[in-house]
């Protein structure tokens, strides 16, 4: 919004270096895209397997789930907060609707909105402690990724889950099943981005969430209850965490104790790369599809180009400081600039 | 004069921003022994050409002179070693160290083995304190100082270093009439001592008594130096703003209405006490006190921000309770905060979704904002305010003071209030704004409504209000009529001193 103003008055006044300048101010606001695109550019020039059209889907699809965790920590991010429990509450949320997919009281049609509960339930815990106790975020959730383990193997007696009879059930559709030829994983993600897009840009619970995380005081002052608003971020969090949990439990049919470890850090680095301010306060879902597909794509490239998957997790953490200092670099103006 | 060396020369500095000349080719000087007042509206250019000065921002073209040597600044550090002080507004100390330690901070003397010595730094502190004649030692911790007192802490930092020159950027802002002088002292001394000082500030009366020379920017552009001698309010004002300003009392009586809010017995703990006053729609009443009189927190508690521990409140004749803002906003109270950028506005948002903040909810076309209705908001208050924005997909931290000060009032003029709680309007904004909104508080009264503004600039009080309430210590001291009173008796009042011949 500050640079749509910026460029107006530059575009207005027309001599040849503003044209350059408001040139310039598109491109540093569209950044990611470009740098998405010559990325996309340099690795098909270099691999032409990049851009065939399975290995995209084929990234498209496997996206999907860090994708749909995304879009909820989306809503945490620009209301000001963190959400640092994603990774370990999709573990459980997978473990949970397996567990109780097998369990004959309840089945899959019960398993599913019952997963759902226990979720939203940890997201309540999240919401509560961070809104109403005006706790910090980073500690909140921080705690809640080591407990939601230890409640995630307590649950599960640490044993794997299974789906013994996998030919019996239609709970595979989630993470396998594809409607017109278009993956239902991928499906999910596109409509919770479409529909959560809407949510945030156009409804008044999305503007509250960026008037809470722009300026919290100022959110009081003109009357916003801050503390229901991060709450319901939360929500909408663990909402997205669930969603995610069952595509994961679905598509492998069964599942670890660990199979979210570490995607909280994967998921803060997609909304970031999406260019959400850790301040609080800006970001778009539309931002973070396409810092959730950069994120694929990159690593999609780099194991084409023959690097080991752990390599990955070391890329990603580059990722996100390439991500957070250019965030800086824009804003201060210049790239070097230490503590004084 | 014009034979010494200038202690500090900027020659034809420029500093564009994208779409704005910050600076147009300013040209500037300060010679030692000299107080120079820098002047100029917000958004002159005074903080930006500071900003060049300490080699925050690099100009794009001009050169900068210290002793007439030129010089390239990269960094406050290199500033401040070069002999160039700041003493900011905004105070930028550690709260839980001692005054020694932020004075020598970066530099603390050392014995062997990197030890601090802390004898040498507590005696050359207590050394540049005595010259301050302060009351505290270079033992204190910075966070139980005043602020008055955390200003004196920055001065004394100025004095460790050989400064060439010193400059302070609006430093009586929350300083008391006895504080003020002794800074007024200090700047004696170092003048003696010949450094050169510049001295920041939108109060007249100040720039009067203590500056010998005056410069004056408007839009970034240098409009000349007068000798304070020479010159006058009017002739300044003009300079600033380019046409002459009335800031007399020339308001006629309006027709009173109903009593829109009336408070009996307030109390709030400590903050204050036992506060009783009305106000009637069509009219404006002014609060008028010290700093921590208890006036910002009796607009906090009207608008449901704290909870009272005695009293009534009554909207029109109906007592009520406020438990929280949005109650308050409910029963038609509003109030513009005392801090704009912290409490008004969230700088990085829109004018538009600024406006329509508080109403957001009653705004929908199903379930969506209707953007439509925001922008006819928006368009209404922009023609009705005079509100100044390219367009209202600007963010409002872009705007000058004066702009952003006129969206937190529309924020809050369309919720249709019946009391409308206005603290300290005028904070920070330069004078041609400050008679439009004093203008514009005025008119509001007139279309009937119940405004109250609490105010720590006398003129202000005098010239918009109709009663005044003067406050000091949490306790109402004396309410006047604004016809019949007199600056002696409000100082009076102010100052506790409870005398009613006043």
């Amino acid at each position: 919004m500050a640079e749509a103003s910026t460029s107006e008055r530059g575009a207005a006044r027309g001599t040849s270096s503003d044209t350059m300048k408001t040139v310039g101010a598109f491109l540093a606001r569209q950044g990611i895209l470009v740098a998405f695109i010559l990325f996309m550019i340099a690795f098909t020039l270099w691999n032409p397997r990049f851009i065939d059209i399975n290995n995209v889907f084929g990234v498209v699809r496997s996206s999907a789930i860090l994708g749909v965790m995304a879009l909820g920590v989306t809503f945490v991010v620009i209301g000001g907060n963190l959400d640092l429990s994603v990774g370990s509450m999709m573990s459980f949320s997978a473990i949970v609707v397996l567990d109780l997919h097998e369990n004959p009281a309840f089945g899959p049609a019960l398993a599913i909105p019952a997963m759902f509960a226990m979720t939203l339930c940890l997201g309540a815990i999240n919401g509560f402690l961070i809104g109403y106790l005006r706790l910090n975020s980073l500690i909140v959730t921080l705690g809640m990724l080591s407990a939601i383990h230890g409640l995630t193997l307590t649950y599960s007696g640490g044993q794997n889950m299974d789906i013994a009879n996998q030919s019996a059930t239609w709970f595979d559709v989630f993470g396998r099943g594809d409607a017109l030829g278009i993956p239902i994983p991928v499906l999910i993600f596109v409509g919770l981005a479409a529909f959560l897009g809407i949510v945030l840009a156009k409804t008044p619970f999305g503007r509250k969430v960026y008037a809470v995380g722009g300026n919290g005081t100022a959110a009081t002052f003109s009357g916003i209850p801050r503390a229901r608003v991060v709450f319901f971020t939360y929500m909408i969090s663990a909402f997205c965490v669930a969603t995610a949990g069952l595509i994961q439990a679905s598509r492998t049919m069964g599942a670890q104790n660990t199979v979210g470890q570490g995607m909280e850090l994967e998921v803060l680095a997609a909304v970031i790369l999406g260019g959400a301010s850790l301040l609080g306060g800006s970001g778009t879902i539309f931002k973070t599809v396409i810092g959730v597909l950069i994120l694929g794509f990159i690593q999609n490239g780099l194991l084409l180009a023959g690097l080991e998957f752990y390599a990955q997790f070391v890329v990603t953490w580059i990722i996100i400081i390439l991500a957070v200092w250019l965030d800086i670099a824009t804003k201060r103006g210049r790239l070097w600039s230490p503590i004084a | 004069m014009s034979e010494q060396t200038p202690a500090l020369r900027l020659e034809d500095i420029v500093k564009t921003f994208p779409g704005v000349r910050a600076l147009d080719g300013v040209s500037f000087s300060v010679l030692p022994g000299e107080v120079h007042a820098l002047m100029g509206e917000n958004g002159a250019g005074k903080s930006t050409l500071m900003k060049v000065l300490g080699g925050i921002y690099q100009p794009e073209e001009g050169r900068i002179f210290i002793e007439e040597r030129e010089t390239v600044m990269h960094g406050p550090l290199e500033a401040k070693a070069k002999g160039v002080m700041f003493i900011h507004q905004e105070l930028s100390l550690a709260q839980e160290l001692s005054v020694a330690e932020n004075i020598y901070l970066g530099e603390l003397p050392r014995k062997a083995f990197g030890r601090v010595d802390w004898d040498t730094l507590y005696s050359r502190t207590d050394a540049i304190l005595s010259k301050l004649k302060v009351s505290f030692n270079a033992r204190t911790r910075v966070g139980d100082l005043s602020i008055a007192n955390q200003q004196m802490v920055e001065i004394a930092r100025a004095l460790t270093v050989d400064a060439k020159a010193v400059i302070f950027d609006e430093p009586t802002a929350s300083l008391t009439d006895a504080e003020k002088s002794v800074l007024f002292d200090v700047i004696e001394d170092l003048k003696a001592q010949g450094v050169g000082i510049i001295y920041i500030s939108h109060r007249m009366e100040e720039i009067f008594r203590i500056t010998d020379r005056i410069s004056v920017l408007r839009d970034g552009e240098y409009r000349g130096t007068l000798e304070t001698a020479e010159t006058n309010e009017d002739e300044i004002t003009q300079m600033m703003i380019g046409r002459s300003l009335d800031l007399s009392r020339n308001f006629e009586e309006l027709e009173l209405g109903k009593v829109a809010l009336r408070v009996e017995g307030l109390s709030c703990g400590k903050l204050f006490q036992n506060v009783s006053f009305e106000v009637r729609q069509g009219e404006v009443l002014g609060f008028y006190g010290l700093v921590g009189a208890g006036r910002t927190e009796i607009a906090e508690t009207l608008f449901g921000l704290r909870t009272p521990t005695a009293g009534r409140i009554f909207l029109k004749d109906e007592e009520v309770r406020i438990n929280s803002p949005i109650d308050a906003i409910s029963k038609g109270i509003s109030l513009v905060p005392e801090s704009r950028k912290e409490q008004g506005l969230v700088l990085g948002m829109n004018c538009r979704d600024n406006i329509t903040l508080p109403q957001v909810d009653d705004l929908k076309a199903g379930p969506f904002v209707a953007e439509g209705a925001e922008v006819s908001i928006y368009d209404q208050y922009r023609d009705r305010l005079s509100i100044k924005s390219p367009s209202w997909r600007t963010a409002v931290g872009n705007l000058s003071g004066g702009n952003q000060q006129k969206i937190v009032i529309g924020k809050w003029l369309s919720m249709r209030p019946e009391v409308l709680i206005v603290d300290e309007p005028t904070r920070g904004i330069d004078v041609g704004s400050k008679s439009e909104i004093h203008n514009l508080l005025r008119d509001l009264a007139k279309q009937g409504y119940a405004v109250i503004v609490i105010s720590s600039e006398m003129p202000e009080v005098l010239h918009v209000a109709d009663r005044i309430v003067a406050m000091y210590h949490g306790q109402v001291m004396r309410e006047f009529d604004a016809s019949e009173v007199t600056e002696d008796g409000l100082i009076q009042a102010i100052s506790g001193i409870t005398n009613d011949a006043a």
